[in-house]
């Protein structure tokens, strides 16, 4: 610790003048001049030219919050309300198509334009000034942690969703008669996918009761493996619920796989294409299917 | 703990209503194969709605009932396996092979109809 002959009057240099005293001195400053450093911050938000998708007002609106929560935080000690401000913050601007660089740069812009004003203020006092910034700089240091950390949370949050999202559209159960459902499968199916699939058919065969599925995978272009046992399994758990699977669109190329890599086809109900699917399994459940013919009675 | 065995015309229905310990279950296939010579039942519905584990032994043990079942002239059926009882079943391996499956109570009855008239005999309903 460097010892400095000049020392305030009023006070006793610590050992350990605590940080909570030093913490309260330095909210109080920045409270007291809340209005000036927070035009100061959006001037240089605005000068480094960060935040370019938000109007004047919306920037100043939001600065105004960072500000009070960054005080806040520094006040309280407590980082909650900040993650939750944070986390809020990122669900607000993330859809406007700010960057996770322009939520870093403005906290550190904001950290900085917070130490300048700790260094007008106390440029008599080296040795005070030197404490304060010890209280503060940890401090700072974990908000602005804290903020990114929460902005790329978010934005990983929001991906995850959107790609549950897509997958579960990507493969729709559709009831087409009675006790009857069709499974279209477009696109390339990995190891996720097909569990995801599978459990999304067993549910709807449990709701719709359905007696028999028709599986349709002309979409699918290839099938490996791990691809191959999981459209076994989940004809055999199917089974289980009393459905029987019909599989139909097996492309040349599909039909060898299966073939070359020995899944057991004894287990496997197939059908050349969706049509001849769908008529198999009409007859499975009972329906006689014919043209309306004039000359016979409604029974 | 006892499963309830309950009586239904030619057929008998056990519903299983909570984990069962493994001398559960073979006391319960028992106690089928017994019955169904006693009552001269035509088939059998095992109900595993309240199953949401099945392991190797519960899915062998009833494998055996049905097969067993079978010999003394009568028809299985386990109805009630849960989505997800039946993935993790097929990820084990645990097929359940030569056994009839249903969705439920109402589906195992229908089967057993279709299946008990042909073998000769009709069984109706009572609406």
């Amino acid at each position: 610790m460097k010892n400095n002959p000049r020392r305030q009057a009023s006070k006793v240099p610590a050992p350990g003048e605590s940080t909570a005293a030093l913490l309260r001195e330095l909210v109080a400053h920045l409270r007291q001049n809340r209005t000036q450093l927070r035009q100061e911050w959006a001037r240089r938000i605005r000068e480094a030219q960060l935040l370019t998708a938000m109007t004047e007002e919306e920037i100043f609106a939001e600065a105004t919050s960072v500000y009070d929560n960054y005080v806040e935080a520094l006040e309280t000690g407590t980082f909650e309300a900040l993650q939750a401000y944070a986390r809020n913050l990122s669900e607000r601007i993330i859809p406007r198509g700010v960057e996770t660089d322009e939520v870093v740069g403005i906290v550190l812009l904001l950290r900085d334009v917070l130490a300048r004003s700790l260094f007008a203020k106390y440029r008599d006092d080296f040795d005070k000034l030197n404490r304060i910034l010890d209280a503060y700089e940890p401090a700072a240091n974990r908000i602005a942690n804290t903020v990114a950390v929460g902005f790329v949370q978010e934005r990983e949050r929001i991906i995850r969703e959107q790609q549950e999202a897509i997958r579960e559209l990507s493969t729709p159960v559709l009831q087409v008669r009675e006790r009857l459902l069709i499974l279209p499968i477009i696109g390339a199916i990995d190891p996720q996918r097909a569990r995801q699939l599978t459990e999304q058919l067993l549910r709807g065969i449990r709701t719709n009761r359905a007696k028999v599925v028709v599986i349709d995978i002309t979409g699918v272009a290839a099938l490996d493996s791990n691809v191959a046992n999981h459209l076994v399994q989940t004809v055999e758990a199917s089974r289980l619920l009393g459905a029987t699977v019909i599989v139909t669109g097996l492309s040349p190329e599909i039909a060898q796989t299966l073939v070359t890599i020995g899944v057991d086809l004894s287990k496997m109900n197939t059908v050349g294409d969706l049509q001849g699917g769908i008529e198999e399994a009409e007859r499975l459940l009972g329906y006689r299917v014919g043209p309306i013919s004039e000359t016979s009675q409604a029974s | 703990m006892e499963v309830p065995i309950l009586k239904q015309y030619h057929y008998l229905i056990a519903t299983i209503q909570a984990a069962l310990s493994d001398a559960d279950l073979l006391h319960l296939r028992d106690a089928l194969v017994e019955r169904v010579g006693k009552f001269r039942s035509r088939g059998v519905i095992v109900d595993v709605t309240a199953l949401d584990v099945m392991d190797s032994f519960a899915s062998r043990t009833l494998r055996d009932l049905a097969h067993m079942i079978r010999l003394r002239g009568a028809e299985t059926v386990i109805v009630g396996i849960q989505p997800e009882v039946a993935f993790a079943m097929v990820q084990l391996g645990l097929k359940l092979e030569g056994v009839a499956t249903a969705l439920d109570l109402e589906e195992g009855l229908e089967y057993l109809n279709k299946k008990t008239r042909t073998m000769g005999v009709e069984i109706e309903e009572r609406s």
